[in-house]
């Protein structure tokens, strides 16, 4: 009989949905039985609403991904598929999606995420199984000019979300003369709503670092960095593991593969403050130092890290590195469009039925990645809008849904590429509410070094929240569009230049609801609960009580079996009582 | 006082004359003390002869340096977009009301949990999510809330 091999994804994302009971569970299990399986861990394989998510392969039946593992039945499944009897189909992930999980695989493309979720992210043997180091090896015997002309001619453009030519920045970096020069890998992931980052670093840590190595060996550096944020320890850990192995097998440290090439990887880890993502923040970060910016120029490329040349990329720029020299520029081409080629990871979440990590080739229809890869709505309620780019960008409308993935045809949208969180929106998400949601989170975030930063959006958030109490005046529009200009002009960071997009994007598109709160005092989406009104359908309540038995503020009269009533002045609007009604008989309004 | 913090000393010695220290090496003594105190950072300053204030500064910009004592356990809500669409509010009321917290504050009287908020824990296809220590609980609705704190009041 051959081998059977069973992998249980034990990501962030797994764990967190009970992945480790599963694997323990079948650890146990095969521990007190002896049968002819491996069992392995590997990491993140995208489709995160299923987690757990157990593979089994080997067996005449063929490879199979059951969804929705439970720790109680999984063993069951597995003594099934080894006797070759073909598990329910209500858990087998294929089946079950039926045509959509076609439709998720077919429109992926993976280059990044090559690894993860099929190799185990703490083994360097499974990594060099499937090809790793081999690019390395090949890098070491080209010229470093050679290097960097195949990434430009790849046309790879930064995925930190400014997209500049990866390429490009190198050659800035390899022509600085100095005495030392550093790398720096930037996985502080800031945005929120975005995990792309961290399940490339869990689930092919190796990848990453390969890419820096061949960066480091191209640039002329010797030294460099990871700055991780301090909230993904699994990611750290990885990344330890990973270090650790690559320098024991020579990928690392002294002379690296025998040439007169060293160079030595660490890491740092952040301490929680969203503006370090910035680079030159990132880099006083390292210093030790408050992570505030600093003027460009003089750019990073001249003078980085403690004064010397330092290259600074994304972990999803890396994370291609090795792909673009073992299989060439063109064949980076081969996917996506002519100014924006190779993939995008997006990290699908909100109110999408597919959650999780996905990757595309450049050039695909929003529409696609929504309804194709990510499965559609959640619930029945209709789409409204996908936020891209996190606090510095913005929201995409159902009309504009057929824009493409490339850097030009979004910015030209108003919202921007960004990092790759996608967050989907139904018409139960207020989009003022939204935009003070990222108002509050940048005015939080602000380093304080520029005023107009610093206190421009703290008075938009003034503003915002009081739209949303229902004090808006239709003037406050004009302020914010004003305040949003002066904002961008007067920042010397990312973090400012872009703060008001995303009020911008939802003025752009979504005017009428900010006049709906400001002028009828109603929150269309029945978010902001200063503008709630909950009410009783006389014709519905049979007067059960329920509701008044819940009210904290006992603001609901009325006895048994009759029609009850809330009183408006006491109402606190906490919705206990539409939750309590057995009779849909609460009306919120 | 001082007695305190003589326990840090091997701490410190293994960051001294290095580059870059500053941030972990706090991170490493607030592992050791659970929190920063004045007193603390001052020792340092002078054990280190880095000046306060800088010390101060880098300890106030960071979200993750504390610099008043937590509890026992330390819960994360996330308040990140993707949770922010999926009630991430309700799930914080429900918090503050099942760990009847002071008002104003965030540390419970028995100083068991410490309720804090996180920009994002990178689960976000689970949202909304909260962690608990390391561990992470997603897919949440409210009412689930009291159990899983239960299962940490040790
Ligand atoms: C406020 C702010 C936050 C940022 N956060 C990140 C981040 O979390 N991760 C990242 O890779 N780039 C981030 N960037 C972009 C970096 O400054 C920089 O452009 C990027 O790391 C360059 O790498 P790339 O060329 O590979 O994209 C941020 C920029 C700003 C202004
Ligand atoms: S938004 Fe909550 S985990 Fe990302």
């Amino acid at each position: 009989m051959s081998e059977i091999t069973v992998k249980v994804g034990l990501a962030s994302c797994g764990v967190a949905a009970g992945a480790m009971d599963v694997f323990n569970k079948l650890t146990e299990y095969l521990a007190a039985n002896k049968l002819p399986v491996t069992l392995m861990q590997t990491a993140c394989i995208g489709m995160c609403f299923e987690e757990p998510i157990v593979e089994f392969s080997g067996s005449p039946l063929g490879q199979m991904h059951v969804g929705k593992a439970d720790p109680e039945s999984i063993v069951k499944v597995m003594e099934d598929y080894i006797a070759g009897i073909a598990p329910q189909s209500n858990v087998i992930l294929a089946e079950k999606l039926g045509g959509r999980h076609n439709e998720l695989l077919a429109n992926q493309q993976r280059i990044v995420l090559r690894n993860c979720g099929v190799i185990d992210p703490k083994s360097l043997a499974d990594y060099e199984a499937s090809g790793g180091y081999q690019a390395l090896k090949k890098a070491l015997s080209m010229d470093k000019e050679q290097i960097i002309e195949q990434i430009k001619a790849s046309g790879l453009r930064g995925r930190g979300g400014a997209g500049f030519s990866t390429g490009l920045k190198w050659s800035f970096a390899a022509k600085a003369v100095s005495d030392k020069k550093y790398v720096v890998c930037n996985a502080d992931e800031g945005d929120p709503g975005a995990f792309m980052d961290r399940s490339a670093l869990e689930g092919d840590p190796h990848n990453v670092i390969e890419g820096m190595i061949i960066g480091a060996y191209a640039m002329g550096a010797d030294e460099g960095y990871i700055y991780c944020r301090a909230e993904y320890p699994m990611a750290i850990e990885h990344l330890k593991i990973a270090i650790d192995a690559a320098e024991a097998k020579g990928y690392l440290g002294k002379n690296i593969l025998g040439t007169s090439f060293s160079f030595d990887l660490h890491i740092k880890e952040g301490a929680g403050a969203f503006v370090c993502g910035e680079e030159t923040a990132l880099m006083q970060s390292i210093e030790g130092k408050r992570g505030m910016p600093t003027i460009r120029p003089p750019f990073p490329a001249e003078s980085g890290l403690w004064g010397k040349p330092t290259n600074i990329n994304n972990v999803e720029t890396w994370a291609n590195i090795a792909w673009i020299i073992s299989n060439g520029a063109e064949a980076f081409h081969a996917f996506g469009t002519e100014k924006s080629p190779g993939t995008k990871v997006f990290a699908l979440a909100g109110k999408i039925a597919g959650s999780g990590l996905i990757e595309v080739p450049m050039g695909i229809p929003i529409r696609d990645i929504i309804y194709k890869v990510g499965g559609g709505m959640k619930t029945e309620k209709p789409f409204k809008a996908v936020q891209m780019g996190g606090p510095s960008g913005g929201c995409i409308p159902a009309q504009l849904l057929d824009t493409i993935v490339d850097y030009d045809s979004i910015t030209a949208t108003g919202a921007i590429m960004g990092s790759g969180g996608m967050v989907v929106m139904d018409t139960g998400t207020c989009m003022v509410d939204v935009a003070k949601f990222f108002l509050n989170f940048t005015q939080n975030e602000s380093c304080g070094k520029c005023t107009f930063c610093r206190i421009g959006t703290k008075r938009m958030l003034e503003i915002l929240t009081r739209i949303t109490e229902g004090k808006g005046e239709m003037a406050d529009i004009e302020t914010l569009q004003e305040l949003s200009e002066n904002i961008i002009k007067g920042s010397l960071c990312g973090l400012g230049q872009t703060a008001p997009n995303p009020v911008l994007t939802t003025l752009r598109y979504f005017k009428d609801e900010y006049i709906a709160h400001i002028v009828d005092k109603k929150c269309p989406a029945g978010v902001c609960t200063a503008l709630l009104k909950y009410s009783i359908n006389p014709d519905k309540c049979i007067g059960c009580t329920a509701c008044a038995r819940k009210c904290p503020v006992s603001c609901i009269a009325g006895s048994v079996k009759q029609v009850h009533e809330i009183d408006q002045s006491k109402c606190i609007k906490c919705g206990a009582c539409l939750k309590a009604c057995k009779f849909d008989a609460v009306i919120k309004a | 006082m001082e007695q305190d913090f003589k326990k840090l000393d091997a701490i410190l010695a293994s960051y001294r004359g290095k580059k870059g220290i500053l941030i972990p090496m706090l991170q490493q003594v607030q592992n050791e003390m659970g929190y920063l105190s004045r007193d603390c950072m001052r020792y340092i300053a002078n054990a280190m002869q880095i000046p306060a204030a800088e010390i101060f500064g880098v300890a106030t910009f960071y979200s993750m340096f504390r610099l008043k004592p937590q509890g026992k356990h330390i819960v994360r809500v996330c308040k990140g977009t993707a949770c922010h669409v999926s009630d991430a509010d309700g799930i914080k009321s429900a918090l503050v009301e099942a760990l009847q917290l002071p008002k104003d504050e965030n540390t419970t009287s028995d100083m068991m949990f410490t309720l804090m908020e996180v920009a994002c824990l990178g689960c976000c296809s689970l949202a909304p999510v909260i962690m608990i220590d390391d561990m992470t609980f997603g897919k949440l609705v409210p009412e689930a809330i009291p159990a899983i704190l239960d299962k940490f009041r040790f």
